[in-house]
């Protein structure tokens, strides 16, 4: 039975798991986006109860596991008597973590923002959410690209963690095609192998925007 | 919607946690002073080695930082047994973790080593220090001083990426909740404190990071 199974085979089926990969990096990285603007904005509102939350909804996520994370999402929204998919669970586990750490990438590109531009925005009388869209922003946006690109590796890397909670992407079905075919090395390597190319060149274009904006500086 | 959190019989379960805690502990001690290590070698070898080294330590980077660690760990200890080698889970454990800090250390530490400014080492050089004595006080302390922040991050990161060792029945604390929860069912409430327990280890970790910058490096 296991020589059905040829090494051409494992190459098609691991090729077509890796779209599940990369649906659940979409959707973490988009809706981690979102939320992430959310907390950005609470965290720079200045409101404390606000900035108190958020400081520990980002203390939370980022000094957790993600596996963890998971499993209490996968666990936790099971109480409230829903049946919860494991795509289910993993995407949203995924979306915090994101949130978490996007928040925290833009609010330092938000913070090297020069105080002055806050003092004479507000001393145009702009409130914080016109001063945000329209000087800050604009601003902040520009140095938090490459950041941005550079964190979603770590998301493509995170979605790997979903496999242990049964969601079929590249590792699961790398798992699945070893217990089938007996050869871990040879699908293993293959894993990694798409893995990196699912990585390698956003690391590269994360680097290549950052040096432009380094050398744009430079100038 | 009618479910009663019980969190009373985990007291009962105390002592698997804490062998689960310390296996952790152990990972990342070791894993975090091995990766250190293999990092400042790594970081040497790509900012003074000879082209060759360079390639080889660069190709090493690029390959951990752009795969998922769970696979790392996987290939090691479910792939190379095909090849002959045969390895403990603990030693797998340790080893992916080596290998995976080693190449973002070796990138954390090389931005440390690059920011050295020359006249610091000309200085050394006046001073008739040695090429180890010039690379020790000179280069690779002040280095390590100005990337501590981002190490003690990298190896946070590490320590909590450890939970997946338990996949390869590492009996680590993310074991040790996955058998109380096959024991006792209480899978929300086993985790919500495992989770609980590594927020504690991470906060504890970056104390002792601290403290280590402040005696150890003498960064303020």
């Amino acid at each position: 039975m296991m020589s059905d199974i040829g090494t051409w085979d494992i190459f098609r089926n691991l090729l077509l798991s890796a779209r599940w990969t990369i649906v659940l990096t979409l959707t973490a990285f988009i809706g981690g986006g979102i939320v992430g603007m959310l907390v950005l904005f609470a965290r720079t509102s200045g409101i404390k109860p606000l900035v108190l939350a958020t400081q520990g909804f980002i203390e939370l996520f980022q000094g957790t596991p993600l596996l963890m994370q998971m499993f209490l999402m996968f666990f936790g929204l099971a109480l409230f008597g829903l049946d919860v998919p494991a795509w289910l669970a993993a995407g949203v586990a995924l979306t915090l973590w994101s949130a978490a750490y996007l928040a925290e990438i833009w609010r330092g590109c938000v913070d090297a923002i020069p105080k002055g531009q806050w003092e004479a925005s507000s001393s145009l009388a702009l409130s914080y959410s016109e001063q945000m869209r329209h000087v800050i922003l604009p601003q902040a946006v520009r140095i938090a690209i490459p950041p941005t690109v550079g964190f979603s590796v770590q998301i493509v890397k995170g979605t790997a963690i979903a496999s242990i909670i049964g969601f079929v992407e590249l590792t699961k079905a790398g798992t699945m095609l070893t217990n089938a075919t007996f050869r871990p090395f040879l699908v293993y390597s293959l894993v990694a192998l798409m893995f990196f190319a699912l990585c390698w060149p956003l690391s590269l274009w994360a680097r290549h925007l950052e040096g432009k904006i380094h050398g744009s500086r430079a100038h | 919607m009618g479910y009663h959190f019980d969190f009373s019989d985990l007291w009962g379960y105390r002592e698997v946690f804490l062998k689960g805690i310390w296996l952790t502990a152990v990972l990342t001690v070791v894993g975090c002073g091995l990766g250190i290590s293999v990092g400042i070698a790594g970081a040497a070898s790509r900012q003074y080695g000879p082209k060759w080294l360079r390639v080889i330590v660069g190709t090493y980077v690029e390959l951990m930082r752009n795969t998922p660690f769970i696979v790392q760990l996987f290939f090691i200890f479910f792939g190379l047994p095909g090849m002959g080698v045969k390895l403990g889970e603990v030693t797998a454990a340790i080893i992916a973790m080596v290998i995976n800090l080693g190449a973002y250390s070796t990138e954390i530490i090389r931005a440390g080593l690059a920011s050295t400014p020359k006249g610091q080492i000309e200085a050394g050089e006046t001073l008739a220090l040695s090429g180890s004595q010039i690379f020790r006080h000179v280069v690779l302390i002040p280095a390590l001083k100005r990337i501590w922040p981002a190490l003690s991050s990298q190896c946070v990161i590490v320590m909590l990426g450890s939970a997946v060792c338990s996949q390869i029945s590492a009996e680590e604390l993310t074991f040790a909740a996955n058998f109380i929860a096959s024991r006792n069912f209480r899978n929300f409430e086993v985790y919500f404190i495992t989770t609980i327990i590594y927020l504690g280890l991470a906060i504890g970790l970056r104390q002792v990071f601290r403290l280590i910058g402040r005696y150890v490096l003498g960064a303020r």
